[in-house]
């Protein structure tokens, strides 16, 4: 039986609403938290990208808005300046970013493609720059922190419990999901799209696409804000670093590698992104390395992400395989995992050399004990890799006649 | 006075240096509509190159290797990596260039570590040319200036008096025309490409002993880079020019000036604001382009 996406991402969000029963340990809450955040953050950055072709290479800005405004009226609340229920305090980060889509989308919408993805990162770039320039807001290097058992608390309400806690991130996780598949269904959302398909045309029928993607880019830094509101509560602290581009570039790849499924993507992405940020950097020091090949392999093989999962030439290789014996795919595989194999043995034991005095020779990965400074390792690594590459060439199906026959641009 | 005089001889050549990557990336873009995410990156491998080849055989030769190794990089990346997504559109080409500068990134931090390296002006290009008014012009920022300005004025003049230049031009704005007439643009997009990167390795050279030869230096210049480009107008060569200059300046003369000094990193974001909200296409950008 074939679900649609949809059925998937609510049956994957029950779950997730539903993990903590199962999952009782403090630190995967803390881990599913995290990744209720990163999957509200890879929803808006989806509404941006998968359904307004618009590529923002400065998002985290408006996540770190969200963030900055949550701080300031946690602190305020703290005081007993501000009444407020601090359960809402996300939406006070979401009018902030809502805010600063107002003041920064005009001008980043005018174009989409490259010029924005350009004008996104100098106007990140600015905002990061500034909120350096003045410390007593932003809290310079050190971070603002606050508490979060402040405020009103309605209900008994108060966050004090991470459970609690987690509850309120699911609850705007799933808040989001509806909110954007309700969205595409709207006419605004049927023009958006028509905005990322063709916005001359678009443009021929009367409306402004420019209006049009001012108009979703403030809804995704609304919900982008909502998000950061969300992790300023997670996490009790903001600092500069929320604003940077690398977290902008993050928030890129994941959602890429995440994939072009309006629900599905964010959710594997937002997932995806904080297995890789939280339980991959602790295992192995090359995850930076592994991410960015993932990425790459992605963009070039499985062009709608791995949602999708739909290979660029899936007509091209079924047919090869129709084409030859069975055996030549369990080679294939074999060859792939072979050089893998390979790969992640070099990679690992190449990260490992810089810190030989500090951890000594050896090196333990999955029960495997490999001492770099032995020379056998790597010779057998390199040659699984070399063999690999060469059966892998070896056995490639025949060229698609398909592929011949199409012009190069 | 005096002193902002010569803080924009140094602008100037900081201004060169930057050109050296603008044009690069706008003659790449302006080709083959991929606005590449990495040509930051190559700046820094060129750099790091530089530095080891520099202490094994000497500056002259990191001048010619580095960017000849970098060149053949961007060869690679272009043949193996652009060329097969290039069928999904421009938007996967550049996300192809960001993961590139990704993974660039980290291979330099794996092979150079994640501090700075030591990499020296080498001893003849130290010291000072002349002085002005009592102040040191160094004459490694001059070398820097030549260099820069003979390397653009040959490639501009092979651009516009060669044959190769011709196709070039024409493969330009009409890469199909080009192709009817029995020219293999695929491969004319594969020798910009890479001629883009060795100038960005180039510069690499020249800045890396400038500034600081640290994994950081890509994203520092990369930023501007856009800026520059961006402030320009996207696909304009004179525009880039201008704006390399502009920003060099900028960049220089304010550190000069006590009243805007804690002003001077976000300078060049708020030209790029104020040029978008003035004038969208930038300099010599044409609309709707």
């Amino acid at each position: 039986m074939k679900l649609p996406s949809w059925a998937w991402t609510l049956i994957a969000l029950g779950l997730l609403c539903l993990a903590p029963w199962y999952f009782s340990s403090s630190s995967a809450l803390t881990l599913l938290s995290q990744m209720g955040i990163a999957i509200l953050i890879c929803q808006s950055f989806q509404l941006l990208w998968s359904q307004g072709g618009m590529l923002s290479f400065g998002h985290a800005i408006y996540v770190g808005a969200g963030s900055f405004l949550a701080i300031h009226s946690l602190k305020l609340m703290g005081a007993g300046m501000l009444h407020f229920p601090v359960i809402l305090v996300p939406l006070l980060g979401g009018l902030a970013g809502l805010l600063l889509a107002m003041l920064l989308g005009w001008i980043t919408t005018r174009k989409a493609g490259t010029a924005l993805a350009m004008i996104s990162l100098g106007l990140g770039e600015l905002v990061w720059t500034l909120a350096l320039m003045w410390p007593e807001a932003f809290g310079g290097e050190g971070g603002l922190s606050a508490n979060r058992v402040v405020g009103l608390a309605p209900w008994g309400l108060n966050l004090a419990s991470p459970l609690q806690m987690y509850g309120l991130i699911a609850a705007h996780t799933v808040a989001g999901t509806l909110l954007l598949m309700g969205f595409v269904q709207t006419p605004m959302g049927r023009l958006l799209n028509a905005v990322r398909d063709n916005a001359e045309r678009v443009a021929f029928l009367g409306y402004n696409p420019h209006v049009i993607r001012y108009g979703a880019f403030l809804l995704a830094g609304f919900i982008a804000g909502v998000a950061g509101g969300l992790a300023a509560l997670n996490h009790e602290i903001f600092t500069t670093d929320m604003l940077h581009a690398e977290r902008s570039g993050s928030y890129l790849l994941f959602t890429i590698l995440g994939g072009s499924s309006l629900l599905l993507g964010p959710l594997m992405g937002g997932v995806l992104m904080v297995l890789c940020l939280s339980l991959l950097s602790t295992y192995t020091p090359a995850w930076m390395l592994y991410v960015g090949v993932l990425f790459m392999g992605v963009v070039m093989f499985v062009p709608g992400g791995l949602s999708e999962g739909r290979l660029q030439q899936g007509q091209s290789l079924r047919r090869s395989v129709a084409w030859h014996r069975w055996w030549v795919g369990c080679l294939r595989l074999l060859a792939s995992v072979c050089v893998m194999a390979g790969m992640g043995v070099l990679i690992e034991m190449a990260y490992h050399l810089p810190q030989l005095s500090v951890l000594g020779p050896q090196l333990t990965r999955m029960g495997w004990v490999l001492d770099v400074q032995d020379m056998s390792p790597w010779w057998i690594s390199a040659c699984m890799v070399l063999m690999g590459t060469g059966l892998h060439l070896w056995l490639r199906p025949p060229q698609d006649a398909q592929r011949a026959k199409e012009p190069q641009p | 006075m005096e002193s902002l005089f010569l803080a924009a001889l140094n602008g100037l050549s900081y201004g060169m240096l930057l050109f050296m990557l603008s044009a690069g990336l706008t003659v790449i873009f302006s080709m083959m509509g991929v606005l590449n995410f990495a040509h930051a990156s190559f700046y820094m491998v060129g750099a790091y190159l530089a530095s080891t080849l520099a202490n094994i055989w000497g500056f002259a030769w990191a001048l010619v290797l580095a960017p000849l190794c970098v060149g053949l990089l961007g060869m690679v990346f272009e043949r193996y990596g652009l060329r097969r997504v290039s069928r999904q559109g421009h938007v996967a080409e550049l996300l192809l260039t960001f993961g590139l500068s990704f993974l660039l990134l980290e291979m330099v931090q794996l092979v150079w570590g994640r501090g700075s390296v030591s990499y020296l002006i080498p001893e003849t290009l130290q010291g000072s040319l002349f002085t002005l008014y009592d102040m040191p012009f160094s004459r490694y920022r001059a070398f820097i200036m030549a260099l820069a300005a003979v390397v653009l004025l040959l490639l501009w003049l092979a651009l516009v008096r060669t044959r190769i230049g011709l196709i070039l031009q024409a493969a330009l704005t009409h890469a199909k025309a080009v192709q009817a007439l029995g020219h293999n643009v695929p491969r004319i997009f594969t020798g910009v490409f890479a001629g883009g990167a060795a100038l960005a390795g180039l510069a690499g050279v020249l800045g890396g002993n400038l500034f600081v030869t640290e994994p950081g230096m890509a994203a520092t210049v990369g930023s501007v880079l856009f800026v520059v480009v961006v402030v320009g107008g996207l696909g304009s060569l004179m525009g880039a020019f201008v704006a390399s200059l502009v920003l060099g300046l900028v960049q220089t003369l304010c550190l000069e000036i006590a009243l805007i000094r804690p002003w001077a990193p976000v300078l060049p974001f708020l030209l790029m604001v104020l040029m978008l909200s003035l004038r969208a296409q930038g300099l010599m950008g044409q609309r709707g382009a």
